[in-house]
């Protein structure tokens, strides 16, 4: 929160308070103003908080404990099909979310051991591949489990999701308030999503500044030190990816259910980068940076898919480069730029993984940080 | 005199290298006992063979009456036995207070679900953590770079930080590996000093160096390796006059 | 189901392809430790470069003849897909050699997004088809066993070109200058050779080798797209892993090992699994032996130096 609140023009430096009351503001008024714009666009925020969730959960295992994964989508596919086995007639198994979305972060995170486990010896370039290559096999399977039984229902995917029923409540039908006066679905799903990423991102923050967060830390520096000083590496290891998929596994069963099906397609290693892209455009290892990473490289490519036609339409009499080059040709960009003139991202991480106000007291001797 | 730890018939090879020959050699509770020899003599590798970063061909060790593990670190350090790298190994990217409270790792307890729900036991445990590595920070004379980043502070500071860090695991044994390399004269008496509390507070110091007035001044014991063989193992006094060591050091085959 | 002896030819072929990709990666990771993610794209620049200039030749001479028409493709795709790994060493890789672990291999894969959505900006993301210039019309040398021209030729050209770069490698002064720098560029470039000269060239070389390669497998298959590049790619640095990376015979065994083992595999997986696995699952084949060989023995099976970088 402090690390959202510091970047608010103005208000961050001088009035901590104020920058937070705004934040505040703006992620509870967000959705009713893009609806202004358009539900489309409370529809991309949606999905917005999604990526959020996903960035947040990429950043603990690649920014916290230094493992690069490449195949981080595969647990958000595990939490999707989770939902399409458990809550939709695929199976004919309708139970409610309460116990799909966590039996799909279990799944997800049971997945991550099983990652884990092979590649805890291997070393960066070599994990980051065989990582892509498990994201992959999910993937294969998930698209050839249709024969001889059929599980995933192959390249069709799986439709007819269940929606999200809270307390009984469908929270995708429109709620009128008067006659012609309702409320779009869009809305509550955009709340129920802030409401996931808020709790995602208490949780990861406890797990930063804590016994845990520093041991990840102590193995994305040198991990060799780290075994000298007791720390267990395949645990931690473990737990990083375990974790980690926990998060990618609950936003894969919100999107089941906000989507209403799921296939192999919504899958692939693009997504997996895409995802990357947000961590590393935001700042590795920077809660607050990875957030607004996830925001901006979600929204841009939307924005520029509504200005692009019409705009190179104008110009050039046809569209040159459609909606989804664009949005590969900004991610792609996104990468190289940072990795060549800000490898830190946006906002670098400046995280501390200790009250150190404990001993110092508020601004006490020695108390600044130097990154 | 209880002996702590007991090394017996140590042999370590690479390859076509014997590093290590029957090595044998104990440290009693309480000592400074210091581990000298000329450079590739194996000093760094017994250590590592100790710490478990490496496992022996044949021998073992015994500390405080049991075996100790071969090749898992972490579970040397969970018996008491904690040490320093020869080329300063700290986390770059945490501060001072975080490298040492990392060292309190194995001590602590607190695990996922009581740091998901911030249970109370968790929160009370974060912050004796956090006291305790401030006050060991000030021990070493570096507390108020308490929340300096590890890489920004000075070679002697880092030096100090890491054996804070070692400190930090409650070892009964700290082996330190060379670590008045790089520092004056000064500095190297104040490292004396610090070895010196160090083992007043009832830790017990086995130390690699090559600055042999430092030695020879601080250690109780000591012992002499060269070509990965025990030469002589006994007071600083007898060693220094021994004949075998002055040959290693000064004439043969090397220099 | 085809013979034994089918398969392996089929093996054959596809591992040489691999085989020529491999190389280029383990050359750059030989001398760099770097993973070229991008090198599968260059492959895909290739096909698609060849089969621009292609339409364009058949179109202006149209009486040029299959073979000439393909010499012509080649002859403008391999010089472009040269020149595009010049450019991403200088551009991207050469200022990271110095940096942090992970910064390297994330602009890689940026870069061969980048190479992607070119690609798609200027041929579209259309599967097109690729003149078969060669005959795909198999021959039956012995019954049973069908092999095609264009196969044929595969096997030849990937043999000539591999014997090339071993003699290239081995017996010349350029090639002794590759093997220095790729034990130690610094020292090399002590010893007057001019790393960076060296670095260049080894691009350059690993991506003509990819470019060719692609045109293979354009023929080969007939089609040509701009994401034909990824999983050969993937396929291929598999392969140089299990040979050995770094090693060049090490990439050319593990290409034609891993083509062999896909082949096989494919034809008696459903066999073997009951029926539950058909030959969909080949892919996996390939990470599932990634997966095995760098946990277990990452130095590959002609296990050379292994780059320090982590």
């Amino acid at each position: 929160m402090e690390e959202l609140a510091r970047i608010v023009p103005y208000f961050g430096t001088h009035n901590p308070k104020a920058a937070r009351s705004i934040v505040i503001a703006i992620m509870l008024l967000a959705p009713i103003a893009a609806l202004g714009v358009g539900p489309a666009w409370v529809r991309i925020l949606d999905f917005a908080l999604l990526y959020v969730m996903l960035a947040v959960g990429l950043n603990l295992v690649v920014g916290f404990a230094g493992l690069l994964d490449l195949g981080y989508i595969a647990f958000y596919a595990v939490g999707a099909y989770t939902w399409a086995f458990l809550a939709s007639p695929h199976f004919g198994v309708h139970l409610p979310f309460w116990v799909v979305l966590p039996l799909g972060a279990g799944f997800a995170a049971l997945a991550g051991v099983i990652l884990g486990f092979p590649v805890l010896r291997l070393r960066g370039d070599y994990l980051a591949i065989v990582t892509l290559g498990f994201g992959e096999i999910v993937r294969i399977f998930m698209n050839n489990l249709n024969h001889p039984i059929n599980i995933t229902n192959g390249p069709q995917g799986i439709n007819m999701l269940d929606t999200l029923h809270i307390f009984g409540w469908d929270i995708s039908k429109r709620v009128a308030i008067t006659d012609d006066f309702s409320i779009n679905p869009l809305l509550f799903y955009y709340y129920v999503f802030l409401g996931f990423v808020v709790l995602s991102v208490i949780l990861v923050k406890r797990m930063q500044v804590s016994r845990i967060g520093r041991a990840w830390a102590a193995i994305r520096d040198d991990d060799l030190a780290a075994k000298a000083v007791g720390i267990n590496l395949r645990n931690c290891k473990l737990l990083a990816f375990a974790m980690g998929a926990t998060f990618g596994g609950v936003a894969g069963g919100l999107f089941g259910a906000f989507q209403g099906f799921v296939s192999p397609e919504s899958f692939s290693l693009m997504e997996s980068i895409i995802v990357l892209a947000m961590v590393v455009f935001g700042g590795m290892g920077n809660i607050g940076g990875v957030i607004v990473g996830a925001l901006i490289l979600s929204w841009l490519p939307e924005v520029l898919r509504s200005y692009a036609v019409p705009m190179q339409t104008a110009v050039f009499g046809h569209v040159l480069l459609d909606p989804e080059i664009l949005r590969m040709l900004v991610y792609a960009l996104a990468l190289i730029f940072m990795m060549l003139l800000r490898p830190a991202g946006l906002m670098p991480a400046h995280s501390r993984y200790s009250k150190p106000e404990l001993v110092l007291g508020k601004g006490g001797k020695g108390a600044e940080v130097q990154a | 005199m209880i002996k702590l730890l007991e090394a017996r018939g140590i042999h370590k090879r690479f390859g076509g290298l014997q590093a290590l020959t029957d090595v044998s050699l104990s440290i009693n509770k309480g000592e400074i006992y210091g581990l000298i020899g000329p450079n590739g003599a194996g000093k760094t590798t017994f250590f590592n063979v100790l710490s478990g970063a490496y496992t022996p061909e044949s021998g073992e060790f015994v500390f405080s009456g049991s075996e100790l593990p071969y090749g898992e670190p972490h579970k040397i350090v969970q018996r008491g036995i904690a040490r320093t790298f020869q080329n300063i190994r700290l986390f770059r990217e945490l501060t001072a207070l975080e490298n040492v409270m990392v060292g309190h790792h194995t001590r602590s307890t607190a695990g996922l679900f009581g740091i998901l729900l911030q249970r109370k036991h968790v929160r009370e445990e974060e912050r004796l953590v956090t006291e305790r590595a401030f006050e060991l920070l000030r021990y070493v004379g570096i507390e108020r770079f308490a929340n300096t980043v590890s890489k920004n502070l000075s070679y002697g500071d880092q030096r100090r930080l890491e054996i804070a860090r070692a400190l930090a695991t409650e070892p009964q044994l700290l082996a330190l590996d060379e670590p008045a390399a790089g520092m004056n004269a000064t500095e190297t008496s104040h490292l004396r000093t610090l070895i010196e509390t160090i083992r007043h507070d009832g830790v017990t110091v086995l130390l690699i160096e090559h600055d042999v007035k430092l030695v020879m001044g601080l250690c109780d014991r000591v012992a002499v390796l060269d070509f990965g063989k025990k030469i002589v193992e006994d007071v600083p006094a007898i060693v220094q006059k021994n004949a075998a060591v002055i040959e290693a050091y000064l004439g043969g085959a090397h220099a | 189901m085809e013979t034994l002896l089918q398969q392996i030819i089929n093996g054959l072929v596809v591992g040489s392809m691999y085989a020529l990709v491999a190389l280029g990666y383990t050359m750059v990771y030989g001398i760099l430790g770097l993973i070229n993610f991008a090198h599968g794209d260059i492959l895909m620049i290739g096909a698609l470069v060849a089969l621009q200039a292609i339409n364009f030749a058949q179109h202006t001479w149209p009486h040029l003849g299959a073979l000439p028409t393909l010499a012509f493709g080649l002859l403008v795709a391999i010089p472009v897909s040269m020149l595009m790994g010049y450019v991403i060493e200088r551009a991207a890789y050469r200022r990271l050699r110095n940096a942090p672990r992970l910064a390297p291999l994330i602009t890689a894969i940026g870069v061969s997004f980048l190479l992607q959505t070119m690609a798609m900006i200027i041929w579209g993301r259309n599967y097109y088809s690729f003149p078969q210039l060669i005959s795909t019309t198999p021959l039956q040398p012995v019954p049973g066993v069908y092999i095609a021209p264009v196969q044929i030729v595969i096997l030849i050209v990937s043999a000539l070109l591999m014997i090339g770069l071993t003699v290239l490698v081995n017996r010349t002064r350029i090639g002794r200058a590759m093997r220095a720098t790729a034990e130690n560029h610094r020292i090399a470039s002590l010893m007057g050779v001019d790393a960076n000269r060296i670095i260049s060239l080894t691009f350059v070389l690993g991506s003509g080798l990819a470019a060719i390669a692609g045109v293979m497998i354009a023929s080969n298959y007939g089609i040509a797209h701009s994401t034909m590049g990824t999983l050969p790619g993937l396929k291929a640095f598999t392969a140089a892993v299990l040979g050995g990376i770094g090693n060049l015979g090490g990439a050319m065994l593990g290409g034609i090992l891993l083509g062999l083992v896909e082949a096989i595999g494919a034809g008696y997986i459903e066999q073997f699994s009951f029926g539950f696995f058909n030959s969909s699952y080949q892919d996996i084949f390939a990470f599932a032996i990634l997966g095995v060989v760098l946990i277990f023995r990452p130095t590959g099976l002609l296990g050379e130096r292994v780059a320090d970088r982590a």
